[in-house]
């Protein structure tokens, strides 16, 4: 069994820590592409109902010195925001009608 | 033939109401006009001055319907300065990483060709030359980089490549865009920064950014889930206004936090954000001048086309939006957008703002994803004329006023003789 990779609170969360505590957009966005609905769903509805619980966590820290379990449960959530489209908006892990259209996101926060 | 009660259109009698015809954005001939009629001579905004945090921070700029590149810097003495990114000695490209063809930035004190190693200094001073004594009548002091002229405007770099731009920077903005002026745009710091290298005309983008008609049914997705998810839902503007080449919009909706939950999508609940931002709304700009010019009620967004290609969004909750768009041949461009906050100070802000950037880039695949088709469907020619709407008036006006600038540079170029001299 490798170290968690999630604060002990959030076990529950540790199967999906792996896949989805991703740093950048670029890498959240390719990872919901390559994953089926079936994965993205399971990922939403375990994450979803703790989402606020992993926020308020995080805010027990500043934002820019968090320890790097915190760091990493707010990369889960963040994953968590780019898969909710897939689920709520589109049901399918691609934009509808995106076409050949391709936008790359060069510049963001860290964390 | 209908028209529409009390029209935006019929208020401005020189867009006229009849069909428009797209060849603008077809022609690779009226194309190079563009180049030289517009890009060359109009102020471009080029960056932000948080991109020059300190003396001896610089950066470059690509402006590919010039063929220009230009290296804007923050001089020692605190002034802006901005020039031609050549090297004086034998024209190589002086500022680059990576590629030649990738943008460059950081902090220095000289910059150095990486040819000859031909130094200058940030206010474009020659500084030294290799070997200078292997030269001949070789005189430094009229060695600097080239300068292009260059000024600030709320914190917005411009740059202007013509010999003498006819207008300064703020003469040029008018007095809707001025208006401006004093939004917190520099409280704004924390940006999302987006790219795209589109299959379209640059214009066909911005249309579609200039109106609200196509919200309903391309993006029914937007409107939420339940009732309201409906492709034939109507939406207006509530305001249109023009002040010379520049045009804006303004929407208005009830503010999201005031809509039933069911009616919203589970995630924008949760995170507490949504298209209009994060509902949270920092405790700036409120009530600054020059925003919601038409006094319009449920004031939501304000959308500032600023001639010819940068796009400012003023949002209601306390965040703005920019569009550059870069044209790189008749039928494709490059996109820019910047999503720019007040810093999050917590993990929830944080993850509010991240909402409002993924919403984006979801909604403008789908608006990017309709432009190679618009630029197919306009080059077969099937067609030599479209109908615009009332709602489309900024989308006509757009093309208008592009049009009477190359007709202006045409009417100009023509009355010099074939010496460049005037007649």
């Amino acid at each position: 069994m490798a170290a968690p990779l999630l604060p002990a609170a959030f076990v529950d969360l540790e199967p999906y820590a792996a896949t989805w505590c991703l740093a950048t957009e670029a890498e959240r966005w390719n990872q919901r592409l390559r994953s089926s609905m079936d994965e993205l769903q399971a990922f939403y509805q375990a994450s979803f109902p703790r989402a606020d619980d992993a926020i308020a966590y995080c805010d027990r820290f500043a934002l820019k010195d968090m320890p790097d379990d915190a760091e990493r449960l707010l990369q889960l959530v963040l994953s968590l925001i780019l898969v909710s489209f897939a689920v709520e908006v589109w049901r399918q892990p691609e934009v509808i009608h995106r076409g050949s259209a391709r936008i790359d996101r060069t510049q963001e926060p860290r964390p | 033939m209908t028209t529409p009660r009390d029209s935006w259109t019929q208020r401005h009698p020189e867009l006229g109401t009849g069909p428009v015809s797209f060849e603008d954005s077809i022609s690779p001939e009226f194309y190079r006009l563009e180049c030289d009629a517009i890009f060359k001579r109009a102020w471009l905004n080029v960056g932000r001055v948080e991109e020059l945090p300190k003396d001896g921070s610089y950066f470059t700029k690509e402006i590919p319907p010039a063929k220009a590149s230009v290296i804007v810097t923050r001089g020692t003495d605190g002034r802006t300065r901005a020039f031609h990114n050549v090297c004086r000695h034998r024209g190589n490209k002086l500022v680059w990483d990576g590629t030649p063809r990738d943008e460059a930035r950081g902090i220095a004190r000289q910059l150095v060709c990486k040819y000859h190693g031909w130094r200058y200094g940030l206010d474009g001073g020659c500084r030294y030359v290799h070997q200078e004594d292997q030269f001949f009548d070789l005189d430094k002091t009229r060695l600097g980089l080239v300068p292009v002229h260059c000024d600030t405007w709320a914190g917005f770099v411009f740059v202007n490549l013509a010999p003498t731009p006819p207008q300064s920077l703020r003469e040029y903005l008018g007095s809707m865009v001025g208006a401006l002026e004093s939004y917190p745009f520099h409280e704004m710091t924390e940006c999302y920064a987006f790219r795209a290298e589109n299959r379209s005309n640059w214009k066909i983008f911005m249309d579609a950014f200039q109106e609200y008609y196509h919200v309903p049914p391309l993006h029914t997705q937007q409107l939420g889930p339940g009732r309201l998810q409906n492709p034939e839902a109507e939406f207006e503007a509530a305001h249109y206004q023009t002040d010379g080449p520049h045009r804006m919009v303004t929407s208005s909706s009830p503010a999201k936090h005031e809509i039933p939950s069911k009616y919203l999508y589970p995630s924008e609940v949760l995170f507490r954000s949504g298209n209009l931002g994060p509902w949270d709304a920092p405790d700036v700009a409120r009530d600054v001048p020059g925003v919601n010019p038409g006094r319009a009620d449920h004031w939501a967004i304000d959308n500032f086309q600023i001639f010819p290609n940068l796009e400012i969004l003023i949002y209601e909750r306390g965040w703005y939006l920019a569009y550059r768009y870069w044209p790189t041949s008749h039928d494709t461009h490059v996109f820019e957008g910047y999503l720019s906050f007040v810093p999050a100070r917590t993990a929830r802000e944080r993850a509010a703002r991240e909402y409002a950037a993924v919403l984006f880039k979801e909604y403008a695949l789908q608006d990017a994803g309709t432009l190679d088709g618009t630029q197919m469907g306009l080059e077969a020619r099937a067609c030599a004329e479209f109908p615009l709407s009332d709602q489309e008036i900024l989308v006509r006006h757009f093309h208008k006023s592009v049009g009477d600038w190359v007709d202006a540079y045409r009417r100009e170029r023509d009355t010099r003789t074939p010496d460049g001299g005037a007649l």
